[in-house]
């Protein structure tokens, strides 16, 4: 290793060696930057399935432009709008097609007899072309009365259940005083968002949703015609629509809303965001308190250097060395024990934790900016090596 | 001025500011030559590594001229002083050598101060210098694992390896045994002969005192004696 750097750096690793002179130190160190590492992607990890729990049911659907109540928060929590708009948008320049969309919780009781509940989205299924293909493939099946598509990562259900319904069999359930029978699956992704999700035809959703009307609908889907830009037509929708509890966004705009909504407005977004915060600040203290211990260790050495004739940019590079070095070292374990964690959490939670590269460099990168940092702060003490006071 | 490798003139030192302001060496002359053994003596308190380090470029010197190979030293940057530091030899006291890094690895610090150049070429400096003397066997032992003598040799190795032209020691010998100080000093001699290496030495050592070219004695920061 000693060889290696030394090859690499053209001189001595001063650092390297000052670092493995002393075990333990370096040891904790390196455990402390690993520890750090830890609590980001674990952090991370659960941010990132809140934010794939909040996109998953953008994949089932397929539009341009969503009309949302102003009152909403995200596209699964908010309110509703007159399905009169959507006859009004149909009218706009640029539209060419619109339908309403209904969306509500169903509770359903597990025969173990534990209750989830079922994210529902009730659509127009002689519509195909606003959910996403491989939904509309079987959504003439759901023509129907009172069939539905099952979430087959659904919390709780049994998987003989899941492999016989995409094996083309049946599965009749009670839900709130209805029977509901499930014709086939969709993939949808497990999430915070609920236990599970259904889509049905909006005749059903009505049935099931008694309370609900075909008249207000929770949002309205717009496709737009091709070539035409969506944002002048959401600039048309806002001129043409009564502005009264109105939000019209294209549906890319709607998702990254929803994120900054969950990140930033929520409870949970704020305390993971916290979390990465915290993790951030205890890789901090410990290398500097490591690398500012270490200078001071050293500071007749140095100050031997500095007699020899050596520069302050040699005394830098030592302690960018060093910070350098704990980086990539506790880096390596604190990556792969996090891999460990986001499978136990999978396997425990059902939640859609992964690591991705873009993260991985991520926090690479960002554990490097945070040792160097700290060794920034650090090297202020160089200046406390005198070599007068050598003699 | 001449072209000796140190030269001073009405210097002076000062330490402290204001009522504490107190003077440690009062209108220096020399005029060192080339290649010569100087050795400076004196009481405690009286100067010696005052002066040995104004000429060493380690302090600033605030009244009097000092040139060194040829630099005037007083208001001088810091960069042409490292750069002086480079074509120096210091021999401290305490031997100040790395613990993190094994004999060979102290001395060529010495030369990897300037410039990268040939490592190949580098180890076979330092172990040369080593060998030299008397560590040939101590060559990749770490300063814990060497007795106090050989650690002050390493620490001479370090000085001698990139051919400084002008040698400052400090009591070096104060921590040697009677055989490697004269060693050193031998060496030493030898190349201010070979080489035109100037040493200033700061001992009270009778035996070094023998082998001196010139002895200067101090007393209260002045010079007392020159012979
Ligand atoms: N950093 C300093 N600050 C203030 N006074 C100093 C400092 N260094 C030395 N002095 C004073 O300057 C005078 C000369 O000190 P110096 O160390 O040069 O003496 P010396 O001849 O080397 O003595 P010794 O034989 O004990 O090493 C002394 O009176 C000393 O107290
Ligand atoms: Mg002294």
């Amino acid at each position: 290793m000693s060889h290696l750097l030394t090859l690499l750096f053209g001189r001595l690793p001063i650092g390297w060696l000052q670092l493995t002179h002393s075990r333990g130190r370096f040891f904790a160190a390196v455990a402390g930057v690993a520890f750090a590492n830890l609590l980001v992607f674990m952090q991370l990890g659960i941010m990132g399935a809140l934010n794939s729990s909040t996109m998953a049911p953008y994949a089932i659907l397929n539009a341009d432009i969503i009309l949302s109540s102003q009152d909403g928060n995200t596209l699964t929590d908010g309110g509703h709008i007159p399905r009169a708009r959507m006859f009004q948008a149909l009218g706009v320049a640029g539209v060419t097609d619109a339908t309403p969309l209904f969306i509500g919780n169903l509770p359903f009781t597990l025969e173990d007899g534990s209750s989830v509940s079922l994210l529902s989205f009730g659509i127009d299924v002689a519509k195909p072309s606003f959910t996403s293909p491989n939904i509309a493939a079987s959504l003439d099946k759901l023509t129907l009365e009172s069939t539905v598509l099952l979430d087959e990562g659904t919390r709780g259900m049994p998987a003989t259940v899941i492999s016989e319904l995409m094996n083309g069999g049946r599965f009749s359930f009670e839900t709130g005083g209805n029977t509901l029978t499930a014709i086939g699956t969709m993939d949808a992704g497990g999430g915070f968002l609920a236990d599970g999700m259904m889509i049905m035809s909006d005749q059903t959703f009505l049935r099931v949703f008694p309370s609900r009307t075909s008249g207000a609908p929770n949002h309205i889907l717009i496709r737009t015609a091709d070539g035409v830009s969506k944002d002048a037509v959401v600039a048309r929708l806002t001129g043409a629509l009564p502005s009264g509890n109105l939000r019209i966004q294209t549906m890319t705009g709607s998702a990254s809303n929803d994120l900054v909504y969950m990140a930033t407005e929520r409870p949970t977004g704020i305390i993971f965001g916290f979390g990465v915060f915290m993790g951030i600040l205890v890789g901090l203290v410990i290398v500097y308190q490591v690398l500012s211990t270490d200078v001071a260790d050293h500071l007749r050495e140095y100050a031997t250097f500095k007699a020899m004739g050596y520069g302050q940019p040699f005394f830098l590079g030592i302690v960018f060395e060093e910070a350098i070095i704990l980086a990539v070292f506790g880096f390596i374990p604190g990556f792969f024990v996090s891999l460990l964690l986001y499978a136990g959490l999978v396997s425990f939670t059902g939640l859609p934790v992964a690591m991705d590269a873009s993260r991985a460099i991520l926090v690479f990168l960002g554990t490097l900016a945070a040792c160097s940092l700290s060794g920034a702060i650090a090297t202020r003490r160089l200046a406390n090596a005198d070599p007068a006071d050598l003699f | 001025m001449g072209d000796a490798p140190i030269i001073t003139r009405g210097l002076n030192h000062f330490f402290g500011t204001g009522d504490a302001r107190k003077q440690a060496i009062f209108d220096i002359n020399l005029e060192i030559e080339r290649g010569s053994l100087t050795i400076l003596m004196g009481p405690s308190g009286s100067g010696k590594t005052t002066l040995l380090t104004l000429i060493g470029c380690l302090r600033e010197v605030n009244d009097g001229e000092v040139r060194v190979l040829g630099h005037e030293l007083n208001n001088a940057k810091e960069a042409m002083l490292v750069g002086l530091r480079r074509r120096l030899g210091f021999i401290f006291q305490a031997h100040n050598l790395h613990e993190s890094l094994t004999a060979t690895q102290n001395v060529l610090m010495g030369l990897e101060v300037h410039g990268s150049g040939n490592a190949l070429k580098q180890r076979a400096a330092a172990h040369h210098v080593l060998d030299l003397l008397g560590l040939a066997d101590r060559r990749d032992y770490l300063p814990g694992s060497l007795s106090g003598g050989q650690k002050q040799r390493v620490a001479v190795a370090r000085a001698l390896v990139s051919n400084p032209e002008i040698i400052l020691a400090d009591e070096p010998t104060a921590a040697l045994d009677k055989e490697s100080g004269h060693t050193v000093v031998q060496i030493l001699k030898a190349l201010g002969k070979a080489r035109g290496t100037t040493t200033v030495m700061v001992t009270h050592d009778p035996r070094i005192l023998k082998m001196a070219d010139r002895i200067i004695t101090l007393e209260d920061g002045r010079i007392v004696s020159d012979t």
